[in-house]
């Protein structure tokens, strides 16, 4: 008989080595990507417009503007629609066949590979909208992608809140949107906002659907209205590393991948603090 | 003495998912009385009190039929007004369901939905119903702390304070002890006793004794159906039914 002490000591050994290996790995990625990139970022590669010539004349500000506007762009369109969705699917629609299948199609859909989503862009939005390679069009793309993302991380928090809070709430003779504003929505708001992070973060991260959707790889300037072209982080890189002659490429795409890192840790950062804020009120 | 019936029960049966948890049920409930529903875990009790207020409604797979009048009038009509039954027929559950936010803010909650405005009269209320709930002389001093740092029985006298704000003419409780130590649950019988004056107060325990020491009238159910109804003392001395007398002596099962 194996003693039971032994045995506890052995499945633990095992977590730590997975955790240990997810730590790991994740670190090398992170020091390698810092170790070959640090040497190009300096004021003038984050700040100076981009150089087609001589690479190393010129920055990555508009590509990095780009995906900062692609960002706010995915935020608005995506955001409301996606918490508006889930409240009304969690809250106020009937339980029937109907929904259930209108659920089950948002989780299906959040499984979508990217590149269905661009090319469903490229036709809809590009093509048919005639909104061409512009920011509005990549952002429509990818707020796409991201709702079923945002529904159903919402979805999550509308369900955690606790079902005694709407009794108690019903019980006194509230309305349902009374108590759903009242007594649902502040308890779930951060668990809202954590999903919405995170599709967020994802989306800007995607080259795929950008490729489809036309992004530029050089524009002497930066955009201005939503309908203008644009330049972003993972299209820029993914032409560095793989399409550029320059003997520089290389590094320059390392310290692109480091500011896009950079970038997404302080999106994810900003609002973890705008979490945290709404979280100290929580109290159970 | 004639009593005025507050709510009364014709011939309701209730199925949750198709499986019929009260069948024929037929009680009046009386005015500024306190009654207890008594039986066993599954025999429909707390299902029965959730019908008086309608909470039911909250389970899409349930139906119902019969008659539960309250004062007199049916309140499974269409134009039932929900919103307004429940603020006249308030509920405490069986766990204590604070909100998560200060005392203050639980007490006045239902005032707040109802949009009054009047801060003074708002203030007036939520300490009248802490009196009431005999709950004010241990959080005057901080009624701007969160509810969750009370104790379980300070919580479940919050959650009657709460009830109580809004004034409603009926209180139903839901084994508002269960998760209550000795003590708390003193406090809370001796609070309901005081109560009736003003309410009717329908409560559902596991606890005969409980049953015993606060009630006036006591309904004994098992698998759904009212197997005795009575005075509580009439009840406990002299119980009619063998299934009764089984369940109260302990033999039951």
């Amino acid at each position: 008989m194996v003693n039971e002490y032994v045995r506890q000591n052995i499945y633990f050994l095992l977590f730590r080595i997975a955790t240990f290996l997810s730590v790991v790995f994740l670190l090398f990625i992170l020091l390698y990507i810092l170790k070959e990139g640090i040497g190009v970022i300096d004021i003038k590669f984050l700040t100076s417009m981009w150089s087609h010539r001589d690479i190393t004349q010129g920055g990555i500000f508009p590509a990095i503007i780009g995906t900062i506007f692609l960002a706010i762009g995915v935020s608005i369109i995506s955001i409301p629609i996606g918490i508006c969705t889930a409240i009304y699917l969690n809250e106020y629609a009937k339980e029937n066949l109907l929904t259930r299948t209108i659920k089950l199609a948002i989780r299906n859909l959040a499984g979508v590979p990217s590149i269905v989503y661009g090319i469903f862009g490229l036709a809809f939005f590009v093509l048919f909208l005639k909104l061409g390679g512009s920011l509005i069009a990549a952002s429509l793309t990818l707020g796409c992608m991201t709702l079923p993302w945002i529904i159903t991380a919402s979805e999550e928090a509308l369900k955690s809140v606790p079902l005694s809070f709407r009794e108690g709430s019903y019980a006194l003779g509230a309305t349902k949107w009374q108590t759903v504003r009242k007594n649902v929505l502040p308890h779930s708001f951060s668990g809202m906002l954590t999903g919405s992070i995170l599709g967020i973060s994802r989306a800007i991260g995607e080259t795929a659907p950008i490729i489809m959707i036309g992004a530029t790889f050089f524009m002497g300037y930066l955009p201005s209205s939503p309908f203008d072209k644009f330049m972003a982080l993972p299209y820029h890189l993914f032409i560095l590393a793989t399409q550029h002659s320059s003997p520089y490429a290389r590094e320059y795409a390392l310290g692109t991948s480091l500011v896009l890192i950079a970038l997404i840790f302080m999106l994810n950062s900003g609002f973890f603090i705008l979490r945290y804020k709404l979280r100290k009120k929580k109290e159970w | 003495m004639q009593e005025e019936i507050k709510i009364e029960f014709k011939d309701t049966n209730f199925w949750y998912n198709s499986k019929q948890i009260l069948v024929g049920i037929n009680l009046k409930i009386y005015s500024n009385k306190i009654t207890a529903l008594i039986g066993p875990s599954g025999c429909g009790k707390s299902t029965l009190l959730r019908c008086i207020n309608r909470m039911n409604d909250l389970i899409p797979i349930s139906k119902i039929d019969g008659k539960l009048l309250y004062n007199n009038e049916n309140i499974y009509e269409k134009d039932t007004d929900v919103i307004e039954l429940r603020k006249e027929i308030g509920m405490v559950f069986q766990k204590p369901n604070p909100f998560p936010m200060s005392i203050f803010d639980n007490v006045a909650y239902g005032l707040r939905i109802q949009n009054m405005k009047d801060k003074n009269k708002i203030k007036q209320i939520v300490k009248e119903s802490l009196e009431k709930a005999d709950l004010w002389d241990e959080v005057k001093d901080r009624l701007n702390l969160s509810a969750f740092r009370l104790s379980g029985g300070q919580q479940q006298r919050l959650c009657i304070a709460r009830s109580l704000a809004i004034n409603p003419e009926v209180v139903l409780l839901d084994e508002p002890c269960s998760a209550l130590d000795p003590l708390a649950t003193a406090k809370i019988e001796s609070l309901l006793r005081k109560l009736k004056n003003e309410r009717t107060i329908i409560i559902v325990t596991h606890n005969m004794h409980q049953a015993k020491r606060i009630s006036d009238y006591t309904c004994y159910l098992l698998n759904g159906k009212v197997i005795e109804y009575s005075g509580t003392a009439e009840m406990f001395d002299n119980p009619k039914n063998k299934l009764t007398k089984d369940y109260i002596n302990g033999e039951f099962g």
